[in-house]
Parts: structure tokens; C-alpha cells; sequence
């Protein structure tokens, strides 16, 4: 009797990160047993103790490098993964802890713990691309779990992935929303936000604060003086593009813009 | 003397990254350390300077599992600081809010993370491969729970409807009531849950623990009330500083917390539940007799059951408030900045979670301190591991290995809140 096809192994890694995006695989609740006989899950530690050598056909990597350990752990996995995707903004900019990466990180150590001499870290918090290649990135704090099985389902059918780099304006315009920018007077970083969220934060009458990182061609010039005339001083500014994503350009500049 | 080493490369189905070392001489469990060296990312660091507004977005970010505990604390600990007096419609949805954290989270611990232990699987995706039905119920309810945090919250992970003072925009009556079919089933199954999960085998053991948990005189607690324990203890949350002290152990990048007066404690479900029982709704506290549970529990592997029972708490409450639901306006109260201190605890999933934080005239934030449960409950998980392990060394590596993981994960221990994961390391004769 001839052996069944060889499912594709998946497997789940994470740096440093809050678990969140993984969590989105468990999230999908009406998908994840599909997707658990579609694929072998050969290393996924939030889900389970099964754990198989590699190699795999795809990684998926949550979470930033922070640690030298870290940075020697992507190396090893790129090796064993024959596609690596990074999903979220700690894999992909680097993360709200990149905020370290503007401050000297014995501060932060110094402010957090008791006995700053028990704690290994680097000085900075980089996406996975600055130390090995990466095949995809899924943008956003989270991602969105709809993307992530747009993602699995295209790598299964070895497609091309249906996810739009246009901006948060066109997911509005999609839902329908109102601008709250125009109508209301909210400042809100849509213009110059990467879609995928389905625009939530508009949707709830709050101005969006780019939790899912620059789009492809942000005008942050052009978005500038719109914000300032809506009330925000240049403080406001850099505290609301150094957050989730600090270490992506040019969310980067405008964080640190006097 | 002779050592026996096992390892354990990584501790499964814990939020994190951690690890476990227990060392084995003679017969004795000589020394049990759980070892968190998840990275640290400092968000009480880069806290300071912020504005007290942007806290409950900024702290959501410690933990994928338990956002809406972060941001309940935060608005909390914010309106303390200001003098702010929020509605009883606005109290009413952020209760509705975290009935939807605690049985997604609790949905997530029950049948993904802890069942597979009693069960002898390795996970719950191999389970689903025998027992699909059982896996799919688990999911139903766990997608109900997403779907309160969805509809109030504005996303499962790290909600967007939430600020200081109330919520960016109220759900409608009627989409509310669109989740109450959903609700009624998944309390269903919550009950069938209890019963199911309170047939497991449990190890025949107890500890007598200090409990600590909220405590509010008509409500199990979710979002206030006093901090209390069965020694004794009764404080309101302006208080913990002078009552409770943190210390930093080499292993870990999480640090350590005690009561002053007495030592470690207990903070989660069992501690919620044993010092709240007469608080349940009857459908619970019925429930839980059925099955024989007493109003104390002490057992820890047993807090299977008591999840599973607050599951049903939660699901109750949740159509509870819905059935009363009268949608807050404005969906917020004004927030105007002031300096100020301000302290809060609220009870996440896993315990009890407190925040404090100081306050410039501007609303700038000059120093935060965040207390997860996990970093509270670390020692006594060390201390069960220790008290427990000596009556099992006749257990073959593997099976003692995953009796300690076990007794891990009874804590459902978030290690990304108290840093972050789990990898254990038997050193024994």
C-alpha cells in the first residue's frame, strides 16, 4: 500500500513578544482543526509538548530579537525552515519594547529591576529581516487571524497571498465608515497605516493610532500639519508613532522628530 | 550520593518562555526553581513619560492572553489617580468585557492547555484526533468568549474600544442581544464542562494556602473590591505597597512577590473561588455541589474544576448583564488631567492584577508598577513542586517530568505577563 502524501510541517516559534499573535491561530476556532489535518504541527510549545526535528516546511516566528541567545536561535531556525513567515509587529519592526532602542537600556533595567546584574539583554529589540531572511511579513499588534489563514491557505495551495498593502482609508471606505478625521475632528494615522485590521479603530469612533505599522508609501509629510491642526502638539506626535511600531520607517523618524 | 538529572528543553502550554529545575537528592526534593528567562521588554520603564491615557493600549501589549485585565487595571489605577467616578452603565460593560476574557482565556486553559494532561495527550490538537467532539466544544465556547471581547472591546487581542473613563463607543442593545443564543449554549456546555472535568483522576493532595483574591460585597469580583485573604488580610488596593513586597531572584526576569507579615500566597482561580463561593450565582454553586466540589478548594490540580465552574459564573453573569444592558451615554465620563497616585487590582483569568501609577500635573506618567499574577503566584508554584514531588520519585522520568509540567500549568501561569516560559531541568539521585 502506497504511504499518504506527506503533510507539510509547521511549526511555531517566539522571541520576545506577548504570545498574542500565536494566540490567533487558537482563535480561529472554526479553522484550527482544519488546519491541524492539513498540516503537521511539529513544534507549536503554547499548544503543545509534541516537539519534531526539523526540517520545516514552514516557520512561522513571533516576537522580536533581543537577547544574544536570540539572535543565535533565527539563525538555526532559518536553517531548518524552508519558508519563514514573521507574524506581528515584535517579528516584523521590532515591537513597543524597540523603544529601548532610543534610550540607553540600563535605564530601563535600572527602573524595572531590583538587581539589574540578573539581567541578560541587547540594547536594542530588532525585527527577525535584520538577522536572516524572511519569505513574508504579516503586519500588525495583533495580526489579524482572517490574514493569518489567508496566509497558511495560499502557502498550502502554493499561491501568491490576497493581502493588500493599501492603507487603514480604504478598509473605511470598504466598511463604509465615516472619516472621523473629516467629520469629527479626530486625529487618526489611517492615511499612513497598513490595512488588515478591517479599520476597527475608526469604526468605534476613534481616530486610528497605527498599531499595524507604515503602509507601503506613507506621506507622513503631508499628514503632519493635518494632525497639528487637530490639536496634536509635536510631543503628542512622536509619542503616538513611538509605540508598537517605533522602529519602523518612517514611523522611526516621526517618533524621534523635534 | 547519587544525582539523577532529567531535562525538559521546554515547558508546553504555558504563555511564555521558562524553565523548571528541580534537584533530587537522596530521596529529597532539595531545591525547586522555576526559572522564567522569557526577555524582559521593561514596559514600566518606557511607562514614564507617557500619557496616563495611552496606559490601558501600551499595557494591553504584556500579555496576549489577558489584554482586558491589563486595560481594566490601567483605567482603574488612572481614574483613582484623578478623582474620576465612572457610571454604573460604563461599570456594567467593562464587567460584560471581562466575563469575555475570563472564559476565553479560561475556554483556552480548560480544554486546549490543561485537559491534555489528565488525559494523557500531548496536546489538544492530538486529542481532537480521538475525541474531536470533546475539542470542538472547548472552541465553542472559547469563540463565544472572543465574541463579547469582540463586540465591546473592538477586537479579541488587544482591544481598541477601551480608554480612561469609559469606552470610545457604546454596543448597541441589539447587538448585544444577537450573542445571548450563543451565551445560553456556552453555558451549557460550561456545565457539562464541570461535570466532565470533575471526573478526572486528581492526585490525592492539598495545601493550605493563603488565599488572596478581590473581594466585593454583592459581586464575585471582577473589577473591584477589597484585596482579602484568609489569614487575615483586608486592604483596599491603596494599600498593597504597605502590605505585599516583590523581590528579584537570580533565575528569573520575573520578580518574586510576598505578603510582609507572612510569606507566599495564592492568587488566582481557587483563592477567587474559595473566598468568594457564597457570591456564585445558584447555577453555580449548584453545580458545583453535583460534582462534589466543597466551598474551599485546596487541591490544586482540581482547578480544572473551579475554571470550569467560573466558567459558568461567567457566562451567567455575562446574559445577566446583557438582560439589564443599557447602553452608557456618553460611553465615557471626562477625564480632565491632574497629578495624582492611583492604585488598582482587578482579577485577570489567573489572579489578581495590580497596577500603580503616579501622575504629573500634565497627566504624565512619573512612575508605573504593575503586579501580574503569575510573578505572584511563582513561589508557591516552587513550593508545590517541592512539597508534592517526593511522593512520585518512583515515577519514571518521563511520566515525573510531565507530573512537574502538570503542576505548572494548575496555575495556567501567564509567563509573558510575568515576563515571560518553561523549560524544566530534574536534577535527582
Amino acid at each position: 500500500m502506497a504511504d499518504a502524501p506527506k503533510k507539510p510541517k509547521l511549526a511555531v516559534w517566539k522571541f520576545a513578544s506577548c504570545d498574542g499573535c500565536q494566540l490567533s491561530l487558537l482563535d480561529c476556532e472554526d479553522e484550527i482543526l482544519a488546519v491541524a489535518g492539513a498540516v503537521e504541527i511539529a513544534m507549536f510549545l503554547e499548544a503543545t509538548r509534541t516537539e519534531l526535528d526539523g526540517p520545516y516546511d514552514v516557520s512561522l516566528v513571533e516576537g522580536s530579537i533581543t537577547t544574544a541567545h536570540d539572535a543565535e536561535r533565527i539563525q538555526e531556525i532559518r536553517r531548518q525552515s524552508r519558508t519563514l513567515i514573521t507574524i506581528g509587529a515584535c517579528a516584523t519592526s521590532g515591537g513597543i519594547q524597540a523603544l529601548r532602542n532610543f534610550r540607553n537600556v540600563t535605564d530601563f533595567v535600572n527602573i524595572v529591576y531590583a538587581r539589574p546584574d540578573y539581567i541578560d539583554t541587547l540594547a536594542t529589540s530588532t525585527p527577525i529581516s535584520d538577522h536572516v531572511p524572511v519569505d513574508f511579513e504579516l503586519r500588525g499588534c495583533p495580526i489579524d487571524k482572517g490574514q493569518l489563514l489567508e496566509l497558511l491557505a495560499a502557502f498550502l495551495a502554493g499561491r501568491k497571498p490576497a493581502i493588500a498593502n493599501h492603507s487603514v482609508c480604504v478598509e473605511c471606505k470598504q466598511r463604509g465608515n465615516v472619516c472621523v478625521m473629516v467629520a469629527k475632528g479626530t486625529p487618526c494615522l489611517g492615511p499612513v497605516t497598513h490595512a488588515g485590521c478591517g479599520a476597527i479603530c475608526p469604526s468605534v469612533d476613534r481616530g486610528c493610532y497605527g498599531c499595524f505599522g507604515p503602509m507601503e508609501s506613507p506621506n507622513v509629510d503631508s499628514l503632519r500639519p493635518w494632525l497639528k491642526d487637530l490639536g496634536m502638539d509635536q510631543q503628542a506626535l512622536n509619542r503616538v508613532y513611538g509605540t508598537f511600531n517605533v522602529n519602523a520607517e518612517p514611523f522611526r523618524e516621526e517618533s524621534q522628530r523635534s | 550520593m547519587t544525582t539523577r538529572t532529567i531535562k525538559v528543553g521546554a515547558l508546553a502550554r504555558v504563555e511564555g518562555e521558562g524553565a523548571l529545575k528541580v534537584t533530587i537528592r537522596d530521596g529529597k526534593v532539595k531545591h525547586a526553581e522555576l526559572n522564567i528567562f522569557e526577555p524582559p521588554r521593561f514596559f514600566e520603564g518606557f511607562l514614564q513619560g507617557r500619557a496616563f491615557t495611552e496606559a490601558p493600549d501600551i499595557t494591553a501589549r504584556i500579555c496576549g492572553i489577558c489584554p482586558v485585565a491589563y486595560q481594566m487595571s490601567a483605567v482603574h489605577a488612572m481614574e483613582a489617580a484623578i478623582g474620576a467616578t465612572i457610571t454604573p452603565e460604563i461599570r456594567a460593560l467593562r464587567r460584560l468585557l471581562y466575563c469575555g476574557e475570563w472564559i476565553e482565556s479560561h475556554g483556552l486553559h480548560v480544554y486546549m492547555l490543561h485537559a491534555p494532561d489528565f488525559l494523557g495527550y500531548p496536546g489538544a490538537i492530538e486529542l481532537a484526533n480521538d475525541e474531536p467532539e470533546i475539542v470542538k466544544r472547548g472552541l465553542a465556547m472559547k469563540k463565544a468568549g472572543n465574541a463579547i471581547v469582540a463586540m465591546v472591546g473592538g477586537r479579541e487581542i488587544h482591544p481598541v474600544n477601551i480608554k480612561v473613563g469609559g469606552f470610545y463607543k457604546a454596543p448597541s442593545k441589539k447587538a448585544l442581544n444577537g450573542l445571548v443564543e450563543k451565551l445560553k449554549q456556552g453555558r451549557d456546555i460550561a456545565l457539562d464542562t464541570v461535570r466532565w472535568v470533575a471526573g478526572f483522576d486528581f492526585p490525592d493532595v492539598e495545601r493550605d494556602y493563603e488565599f488572596v483574591s478581590l473581594s466585593h460585597p454583592d459581586e464575585y469580583p471582577f473589577n473591584e473590591g477589597r484585596i482579602i485573604s484568609n489569614r487575615g488580610l483586608d486592604i483596599d488596593a491603596t494599600a498593597y505597597p504597605d502590605h505585599f513586597e516583590e523581590f528579584h531572584m537570580p533565575q528569573s526576569t520575573a520578580l518574586h512577590s510576598r505578603i510582609k507579615e507572612r510569606g507566599f500566597y495564592f492568587c488566582g482561580p481557587m483563592a477567587r473561588y474559595s473566598l468568594n463561593f457564597s457570591k456564585l450565582p445558584d447555577i453555580a454553586k449548584d453545580v458545583a455541589k453535583e460534582v462534589g466540589l466543597g466551598t474551599v478548594c485546596k487541591n490544586p490540580y482540581q482547578s480544572i474544576i473551579v475554571r470550569s465552574i467560573e466558567l459558568v459564573f461567567a457566562f451567567d453573569e455575562a446574559l445577566r448583564i446583557i438582560d439589564g444592558y443599557q447602553p452608557p451615554d456618553p460611553p465615557s465620563v471626562p477625564i480632565a488631567a491632574r497629578a495624582g497616585v492611583g492604585h488598582a487590582a482587578t482579577e485577570a483569568p489567573r489572579g489578581m492584577l495590580y497596577h500603580r501609577y503616579q501622575l504629573a500635573e500634565d497627566g504624565a506618567i512619573e512612575h508605573a508598577t504593575i503586579i501580574p499574577p503569575t510573578s505572584q503566584n511563582q513561589a508557591t508554584i516552587e513550593e508545590d513542586l517541592t512539597t508534592f514531588i517526593p511522593q512520585w520519585l518512583n515515577m519514571n522520568d518521563d511520566d515525573l517530568r510531565w507530573r512537574c509540567e502538570q503542576t505548572v500549568r494548575n496555575y495556567d501561569p501567564c509567563i509573558s505577563c510575568a515576563t515571560h516560559f518553561l523549560k524544566l531541568d530534574i536534577d535527582r539521585d
